[in-house]
This record gives structure tokens, sequence and C-alpha cells, in this order.
């Protein structure tokens, strides 16, 4: 008679998953933690974050336990495509929040990550994310000290989704606002408009044409120290993000309640971005940025600012555009090469492509 | 940009200017008949520039905003159905219709899809053969050429998913419409440079003759529309009222006579309802009955189309040139690009969507 070989106790081990996000990786149990050692560890790994505690317990520098402010930013990071010319989805969720920090003039400290997984990812993207956002942060200078991650069925979430906030420091003698601009300030902005925008939708492939430009996205934080150091009494930092340059200086406009006069030919635009913008029917006064900053200085601080720019990485291009004025309140004026004026106004919703 | 930046240039715009100051004996009310000219007078302020001398009345040339208000109904009704995916150039999503526009069908789960090209619209029909897919064939003379064209590619690949609704639109019907109005104050025209790359500028010859009106075909750059400014009105000074090209760059007596051949294999011409002026007589195209498989009307049958025009959109005045937009109550106020009552304020080549980006009385 024969009897059936048993090779031992026959119960499948559950498959484990290590290119693929799935439902359990967002679970809270073992796959959690496996994601998290395998993966995030490999690449975030600051010893608060190594810590495994529900929180981050941070020391303040030195020069901050007696005075000065603390300075929170929030910011949640969705583009489709996640990769694109110049940059990825990491490094827009690590600049965009240090940025965001550092137009307080504060230094960014301590940043904390939280991520939406749409189940199917695969790991090989997440790691490259991270790579990404280990290089930007470690450029930035700044930890990343605390993070979540939850996974979400497939169909609810565009791959991945990063939300970040980031912690600075910022001295008590700077009062950096967008209500700060006065009369008589110039504004300068630290390079060339548009890019970022074009590269993403380049990147969607559905411009039918293809162009060579790369997003923008990078740290200011080191460029706004070194304004800082130059032009101390620096009234207005802000990063020109989505709606672009038009909509930023509208705000800060209504903000200070002044006018901010540009002019046309000042502003620096990129050739392959104007070519973009004239095929599609875009203003690139209307298209984000996600690595310049407009500055409003005094004028007797203007010349030593824009220098500061044009000496850092990220400033080559700095140009002083435009100057602030008392009236007519709350308006953005752009004045054209052939000497007429018109107004600016904020951009309205979403940006589309003319027809002919 | 090179043959771009040429026509930019301050000093030339500034010479010929100055040309028509000196000319100008009196204020001539001139209409520019396309929403890009009125668009890009606003933009580079030319029109604040050249007040004292001439009234700039902006003509109907705005494919968006004519399309007639039936007709969004009917994209809005085909894009809300399961298993399509409705095309369209991105400027008709938010031009409102009687109750919803395109964006709010999207929103609400509907397959509406932008694009650069209805060739691309294909290309999605092509690779959606489980869906059908629909092509909002709108625009003047300009878009006609390559709207045809992808019925002509769908028939050629054998997708037979693929339909269009067709609301093609001519600008000289208009124009007879126009001039032919008792009210109307137009004395001279700017012809639409664009169009009349495809179409040439034969067919204007006898409205200039007829009505005694002189027509300048004139581009979109700055330095373009101030050229055609001036020779319509040396025209006026001198009481001539010819066809004249200011855009030779781009524009021939007989224009593009291959994509002209395109469109007359798929259309046929037809009586039109122009939004906000009325149907004006074989003012439009619509697809030959050899075609008329690709013809979304026929495909999807949409009746009981009930349209409600918003009661304070005085659009119909401001696209024949009766009325400037900031003289409309709802202007700014109540109408705005974020939320239009017509189309003249959502398309980027609407008047009032020029008047309010360009804040000119804001």
């Amino acid at each position: 008679m024969n009897l059936p070989t048993m090779e031992g106790p026959v119960c499948p081990l559950p498959l484990t998953h290590r290119n693929q996000i799935v439902l359990g990786h967002g679970s809270g149990g073992r796959m959690t933690k496996e994601l998290i050692e395998k993966v995030f560890m490999t690449y975030l790994s600051s010893s608060p974050l190594m810590e495994n505690n529900d929180f981050a317990s941070l020391k303040l520098p030195e020069a901050a336990v007696m005075r000065g402010k603390l300075i929170v930013s929030t910011d949640a990071h969705i583009v489709k495509p996640l990769f694109f010319a110049g940059g990825d989805i990491g490094r827009l969720a690590i600049c965009g929040t240090v940025n965001d920090v550092s137009m307080s003039g504060a230094t960014p400290l301590y940043l904390t990550a939280s991520f939406i997984l749409e189940e199917g990812l695969s790991v090989e993207t997440l790691d490259r994310v991270l790579q990404s956002m280990k290089e930007a942060a470690h450029e930035a200078g700044v930890q990343i000290v605390a993070g979540d991650t939850k996974v979400v069925e497939q169909g609810k979430a565009d791959g991945i989704f990063i939300s970040t906030t980031g912690v600075g420091w910022s001295p008590p003698e700077y009062s950096i606002a967008g209500s700060e601009a006065k009369p008589g300030d110039i504004v300068l902005i630290s390079g060339s408009i548009g890019e970022h925008g074009i590269a993403v939708l380049e990147a969607r492939g559905e411009l039918g044409f293809e162009t060579r430009i790369q997003s923008d996205v990078a740290p200011l934080n080191h460029l706004i120290q070194s304004v800082l150091k130059a032009a101390p009494h620096t009234h207005v930092l802000r990063d020109p993000t989505r709606g672009g340059l038009a909509t930023t200086l509208n705000e800060i406009a209504h903000q200070s309640g002044v006018c901010i006069e540009l002019e046309e030919e000042a502003i620096p635009v990129q050739p392959a971005v104007l070519a973009a913008c004239e095929m599609l029917g875009f203003d690139p006064l209307y298209i984000a940025n996600e690595g310049k900053v407009v500055v409003v200085v005094p004028p007797e601080e203007a010349e030593a600012a824009l220098m500061a720019m044009r000496n850092s990485k990220y400033g080559t291009l700095a140009s002083r555009i435009g100057i602030v004025r008392e009236a007519p309140k709350k308006r953005v004026l752009l004045r054209t090469s052939i000497g007429s004026t018109r107004v600016l106004d904020m951009l309205a919703s979403e940006l589309l492509p003319r027809i002919c | 940009m090179q043959f771009v930046n040429e026509f930019r240039d301050a000093s030339l715009i500034k010479g010929v200017l100055e040309k028509i100051y000196r000319t100008a004996t009196r204020r001539w009310v001139i209409m520019e008949i396309c929403g890009g000219q009125t668009h890009a007078l606003l933009k580079y302020g030319l029109d604040e520039l050249l007040s004292d001398h001439i009234e700039l009345v902006h003509g109907p040339g705005c494919p968006v905003c004519v399309t007639s208000l039936e007709l969004v109904d009917k994209a809005v009704a085909i894009a809300s159905q399961p298993d399509v995916i409705f095309c369209s150039y991105g400027d008709m999503l938010r031009v409102p219709g009687s109750e919803r526009d395109l964006f709010s069908v999207r929103a609400a789960g509907g397959q509406v899809r932008v694009v650069y090209s209805p060739l691309d619209a294909v290309r999605i029909a092509k690779e959606n053969p489980d869906k059908q897919v629909v092509f909002f064939a709108i625009g003047f003379e300009t878009t006609a050429p390559v709207n045809a064209m992808s019925v002509i590619q769908a028939k050629a690949q054998r997708i037979k998913n693929y339909s269009v609704l067709v609301s093609q639109v001519c600008v000289p019907p208009a124009m007879h419409a126009i001039l032919g109005t008792p009210s109307c104050r137009v004395q001279g025209f700017l012809a639409a440079g664009h169009v009349c790359t495809v179409m040439g500028y034969w067919e204007y010859l006898p409205i200039a003759e007829k009505y005694h009106v002189p027509i300048v075909v004139t581009g979109f750059e700055p330095l373009d529309l101030v050229q055609g400014i001036f020779m319509c009105v040396q025209q006026l000074e001198n009481g001539s009222a010819v066809v004249e090209n200011a855009y030779t760059r781009a524009v021939t007596l007989k224009g593009n006579e291959a994509a002209q051949a395109i469109i007359n294999r798929v259309y046929e011409p037809c009586d039109r309802n122009w939004r906000g002026i009325g149907t004006i007589p074989m003012s439009g195209w619509q697809l030959s009955p050899e075609w008329a498989e690709f013809d979304a009307e026929k495909r999807f049958q949409i009746h009981h189309i009930q349209t409600q025009e918003s009661p304070l959109c005085i659009a119909g005045l401001i696209l024949q040139g009766l009325k400037k937009p900031f003289e409309c109550p709802a202007f700014g106020t109540t109408c705005t690009p974020q939320n239009p009552l017509g189309a003249t304020m959502v398309s980027s080549e609407g008047a009032c969507a020029a008047y309010y980006q360009y804040g000119r009385t804001l």
C-alpha cells in the first residue's frame, strides 16, 4: 500500500509583498513595522525617528531658548505624475515646507512627514521618492523627526500623497510678513519664472510637443539666510507657487494695502517657457514656481539683497522687477514695454489652454 | 523668440501709434472681429494708448462665447451619460449651460477630458473601443479644418465609436448681420488674421463694397494690431472702402486651399444660432449627409432641451459691439470669471473676461 508522501506541514506562508504596497502595509501591524524598518528607515533615520515613539522630543537651538519665535508651517503635496523633469513629489514635499517656514525669515530645523500610499504602488517607486526626500532634506539641512503612513485602496489616491510639517526658529528682530510692504520698497525675484508648472504639464505628456524645461523645485532657506544677512530690514518674503507671480503679488498688495508696480521687461522668463506659454495661451506670470522667492526690501538694502541672491546657488538670475507705491491700493500694475499700464489680477481658477 | 519679438518691438509700435495720432482727424469706430485681438489689445494696453483717436468695439469672434446655449446643454447631457468620454477644448468646460457646465459634469463623475487637438480625441476613441468618444467641434473657420480632419481620420481607421458635436461658425455672415443692423456704429473692421489664414480674404471683397466699409486683415501681435488700425484709419480719412491685408506673412487672397478642400469635403453650410445674437442664415457648417454617421446629435438623441439664459447677462449686445462690458450691471459683481453668467466672461477670448482680467474699469 502506497502512503501519500508528506512534505511536512502544508500551511502556506503569506506572501511578503516586498515589491508592492498592499492594504496590509497600512494595518499598523507587522507589515507596517516591516515597511517602516526595511524601506522608510533606509532613508529617514534621524535620531528622534529612531527612538520609535509617537512623538519627537526636540532640542531648540541655544540662541532660541531665551528669545525669538517658533515658526510652523504645513503643506500637503499631490502631483501627477510623481516624477517630472527637475524633481519629484519627494523633493517637492521637502522644499515646499522648508520654503514656507523660510518665508518668515526663520531657519527651518525639523520636518514631519505623513504618507498616504495607494495600494499597488511599487516599493521601487517609494524608494526613489524617499531617496529624493533624503537628499533634499540634507541639502536644506533639516531633520525629518516624525512620520506616519497610511495605505488606501487602489483608485483612492494617486500613488503617493505626502503631507509635511516644518518647524523653524526665527530671531526676534525680524518682522517679515505679507502685510509689511511699504511705499518706496523695491520688489525683487530670485530668478526666472514659470518653469515648474510647464515641466509638470510636459511630464503629463499632454502638450503634444517636447520642451527641455526643468522644474525649479529647490530649498531656498540658504538663499534667504544670505538675503537677510545682507538686508536685515527685509519686509516681505513669499514664494510664488500656485497662481504664479501675479497671484502672489496680489496677495501682498492686498495684505499691505499698497500698489505694486512691475516692469514687464525686467521679469526674467526663460525663452523656452515663453515659447511654451505662447503655444498654449498661458501667461508665465500665472504659472507655478517651486524654487523662487519674491523679496520686498527698503530701497537702501535692495542692491545688497539682490547681490546676496545672485551669489547663491538658486538665485543667479535674481532681478529687480518693480516698486511698491502708495496707490491705487490693493492693485498690481504692469508697465508694458510699449509704455502702457495694465492691471494684473489674481488667477481666477484653473488654467485652461485656449482654442486657437 | 524669433518672429514674435520683432512684432512686440516698443519703438516700432510707438512709431505706428504716432502715425495714427497724426492721421486721425476724428474718433473713428473700429471693430476688431476676433476675441484674440481683443485680448491682445487689452493685454498690451493699446486701447488706452489709442483712446483719444479710436473707439475700439469688440466683435463676435469668440468661438466659446457664440456657441449656442442649446448645444452647451446638449454637450452637458451627452457628457453625463455613462460610457461616454466627452472631449473638448479647455475653454468650453467653464461655459455655463442652462443649469450646469462641463466642469460640474466632471466633478459628478462624468468623463470629460481637455484635449489640445481633436486628433487626440480620435486616439482616445481608438484606445477605448468600449466607450463612445464625443468631441465638441466648436470654432470659427480656424478650427474647422482640424475638426473635419478628425472625422476623416476616424473613417479611414474604421473607428466607429467616435463622433463630433458640431458648432462651427463663419465670420462673413456675422459681419453681414452686424452691418445690416440699423443701430450699427462700426465704421471700419479689422478682419481676423487666423480665420483669413485658412479662408483667404476674397469673401470680404463684396462686404467692403456693399456696405462701403474698409476691412483690414490684421494679425495678433501689438505691431500687427497698430498697423491694421493705421491702415484702416488711412482708408477712413481718404473715404475709401476696400479690403487690405496687413498680415501678409500669414494670409493670401485665396488662403489655404488644402484646408478649404477638407472643410468642403466634410461640412456643408447651415443656419446657426449664435449665443446672445440669434440665428444668422447660412452662418455655420454642419456635417454633410455623407458623414452623418459621425454626428453626435444624431447618435445621441437628446431632446427636450429647455434653455434658460441668465436674465442679467447682456453678452449678446457686447458681441454685437452695442455695449461695453463695464456697461453691464453684473460685470465684476455678480458676474466674474470664477462665477460667469455668460460665456463672454469665460473664454480668454471673451470681451468681458479680457476687461475683467486687465481691469479696465475696476
